[in-house]
């Protein structure tokens, strides 16, 4: 079976200096990877990469996606085909809705997906279900999308339209820092929620905290733009104890 | 403001060309002593002065010598039939009480005044001049007050003017039913007319007023406009400008407002349209508790150019104003705004707020703003802020991470901020149709 996502040799760039550095990964459908390691380790690199943000240039290697080259896509056909980033810092949009926000998304979606749009009740009746569900409040959606949200809502926000678009792929980019523990909990839940046999996630953290709450099947370590470790999700708790100064210093 | 000591220049314009009109509106006959007298009086001002250049400090931005290469003619009738602009009218959705004026030309047939509650007089400012019933009105269309910001272009309208609407709400009326005042042109070619507007909103009333700028067809032609609007005490008026005229054509439009005390004037004005426009703004606040807010925006692309200059005169104590406008410029447009906020000796427990943002959508896009605030009284809080940028980044690629093109997003995101100058209108149908014309105009966007 092809996998969900395969990363081979991945060498990238940012303003013209080498971040990562020969990148190997494999995540199967029903898989849950962590991806660990220090500070400038090139973790977020590694999801910028995937989602097709201005600025950062593969040089060599390969992501395929489904089987498909998805560097060759435009970050909003990579959304389409199923890929979804959970962002470290989600982005304020004065004046947009998040209502109207969320709809454009699913329906630009859906279109690229061959299904019909929703129109506004089905829009409406679908988005009731998805915020009970992860106890999110109606005013939410009224509101311009994360302005004014605190640290936790935005996260909340962000697994919420995870919630809606329903990709194949989702990578979530530091999505503990800047929550207290409740806050960590809700969002570990939705996280939970939206685990199944038919979808992968790539979860990048520093801390192992995170970990407690949504456990993943694989953990990985990266340091200095390379994958050096690999292991279970006991892994996660060797590095909790011992920090990553073995990582750092073998590369020193 | 003295006029006469404005360095007005008569070189590279013909007013001549201008005034030829003058005879053909003589012609009509049966004008009170008093308009012919203003006419004649006003002409000779104009031709003394002839266009306003960019050396006059309100028309730094906007240069007319743009109108001295085209010759104007006036328009002998409305030549469009009133079938062609029935059919304008549905397109645009204009519907309920209406006047509609074709190339300056009032037509009776495609306008509607039934409806409007007792108190109201609406109608062509030619039938109440040519009553004679009541003069006190038609001589408050002309009338100059000292303190008006009157110009070369107004002085221009005086000499001939004939027609326009006029719309009075009577004491205490309050009259739900929004009206609108319908100018249509580009039925002749190269037409050159005048309207002169009167909207007077007695004691305690209350209106809806929606002016449309558009045209039938692509014609270039110039339309320059004055409009008297005096809000009288506790009375509130609401009203939006929808300037959507052919891109060849030339749309110049002054407003002299006065508010009374404890009265609101609420203006709104969108320019989408024009080869060149500019809507010019005079609020006097004469009263104490007298409030005025003014938004208004500007979308431009093309060769285009939109002029919004705002003139606000807190006289009295105790009264405010606020400002919102909004401008969005593509290509090698150009857009204007310039804000001046006088309080005056003693006008104490003034506020006054401005706030002017432009998001320019190409390297050649221009736009100019000047703010200006002259504060003589001591205890007033003014502020004003001016911002000018492109499309945020960040915001595109979160929306495209979503699934939304990079079209689409750019549109959500000049929406958004257009929006931010639209939720300044406080009638929702009034709100819907300004934004039915700013969404076109988007649809229209790269």
């Amino acid at each position: 079976m092809t996998p969900l996502l395969e990363i081979r040799g991945l060498r990238v760039e940012v303003d013209g200096k080498e971040i990562l550095k020969g990148v190997d990964l494999t995540v199967n459908a029903g898989e849950v990877h962590a991806i660990m390691g220090p500070n400038g380790s090139g973790k977020s690199t590694l999801a910028y990469i995937m989602t097709g943000r201005a600025g950062y240039a593969a040089t060599s290697g390969t992501v395929l996606f489904k089987g498909k080259d998805l560097l060759e896509m435009a970050p909003e056909e990579r959304a389409a085909e199923g890929v979804f980033l959970a962002f470290q810092y989600p982005v304020e949009i004065p004046g947009v809705p998040n209502n109207t926000f969320l709809k454009e998304a699913l329906n630009a979606v859906r279109r690229y997906r061959g299904e019909d749009e929703l129109d506004a009740l089905q829009f409406v009746k679908m988005m009731r279900v998805k915020i009970k569900e992860l106890g999110i409040k109606d005013d939410m959606l009224k509101r311009p999308v994360n302005v004014g949200f605190s640290g936790g809502e935005k996260k909340r926000n962000e697994i919420l339209q995870m919630a809606v678009l329903e990709p194949a792929l989702a990578i979530l980019d530091e999505t503990d820092s800047g929550l207290d523990i409740d806050a960590l909990k809700a969002v570990a839940e939705g996280v939970n929620a939206l685990r199944s046999a038919e979808r992968g996630m790539l979860m990048i953290t520093h801390y192992q905290r995170l970990l407690d709450y949504i456990v993943p099947d694989k953990v990985h370590v990266l340091a200095h733009g390379q994958i050096v470790r690999t292991g279970g999700s006991e892994l996660a708790h060797e590095l909790e104890a011992k920090g990553y100064a073995e990582f750092t210093e073998a590369a020193a | 403001m003295n006029v006469s000591a404005l360095p007005y220049q008569k070189d590279k314009v013909d007013p001549a060309a201008f005034v030829g009109g003058l005879k053909v509106v003589d012609r009509e006959g049966d004008v009170p002593a008093w308009l012919a007298d203003a006419r004649r009086r006003a002409a000779g001002r104009f031709i003394a002065s002839g266009l306003p250049t960019q050396k006059v400090e309100e028309w730094k931005f906007t240069d007319l010598r743009v109108l001295s290469q085209q010759s104007f003619v006036p328009v002998p009738a409305a030549v469009l039939s009133v079938r062609a602009v029935l059919d304008v009218l549905s397109v645009r959705l204009i519907m309920g009480p209406r006047l509609v004026f074709v190339d300056g030309w009032f037509m009776s047939e495609a306008s509607d005044v039934s409806g409007l509650p007792d108190g109201v007089t609406v109608g062509p400012l030619s039938e109440i001049i040519g009553d004679g019933s009541d003069v006190n009105l038609s001589r408050r269309a002309f009338e100059m007050d000292e303190a008006d910001e009157h110009s070369p272009l107004s002085d221009l309208n005086t000499a001939l003017a004939g027609e326009g609407a006029v719309l009075r709400i009577g004491r205490g009326v309050k009259c739900s039913q929004p009206i609108s005042i319908v100018f249509i042109g580009g039925g002749m070619e190269n037409a050159a007319f005048h309207p002169r507007n009167l909207v007077i909103i007695e004691e305690g009333a209350s209106a809806a007023l929606i002016e449309h700028h558009i045209g039938a067809v692509p014609h270039a032609y110039l339309a320059n406009q004055v409009s008297r609007i005096d809000v009288g005490a506790g009375a509130c008026l609401i009203h939006a400008v929808v300037q959507d005229v052919p891109t060849q054509a030339y749309d110049l439009a002054a407003s002299w407002v006065s508010v009374a005390n404890n009265a609101l004037y609420e203006g709104f004005f969108l320019a989408v349209g024009g080869k060149l426009s500019r809507q010019e703004i005079s609020v006097r606040l004469l009263g104490k508790g007298a409030e005025c807010r003014l938004s208004g925006a500007y979308l431009l692309r093309g060769e285009q150019h939109a002029d919004m200059t705002t003139f606000i005169h807190h006289e009295v104590p105790h009264t405010s104003c606020s400002e919102v406008f909004k401008g969005v410029v593509d290509d090698r447009s150009r857009g204007v705004f310039q804000g001046r906020i006088v309080v005056c000796k003693g006008a104490d427990k003034t506020n006054g707020h401005q706030s002017s943002k432009a998001i320019l959508l190409s390297d050649e896009a221009t736009v100019n703003t000047k703010p200006e605030l002259e504060i003589y009284a001591d205890d007033v809080k003014c502020s004003h802020g001016s911002t000018m940028g492109e499309l945020d980044d960040a915001s595109i690629f979160y929306m495209r991470s979503r699934g939304i093109s990079e079209s689409r997003a750019r549109v959500l995101l000049i929406e958004a901020f257009v929006d931010e100058a639209l939720d300044g209108i406080s009638v929702e149908c009034l709100r819907d149709a300004v934004r039915a014309r700013s969404s076109g105009w988007l649809r229209g966007a790269k």
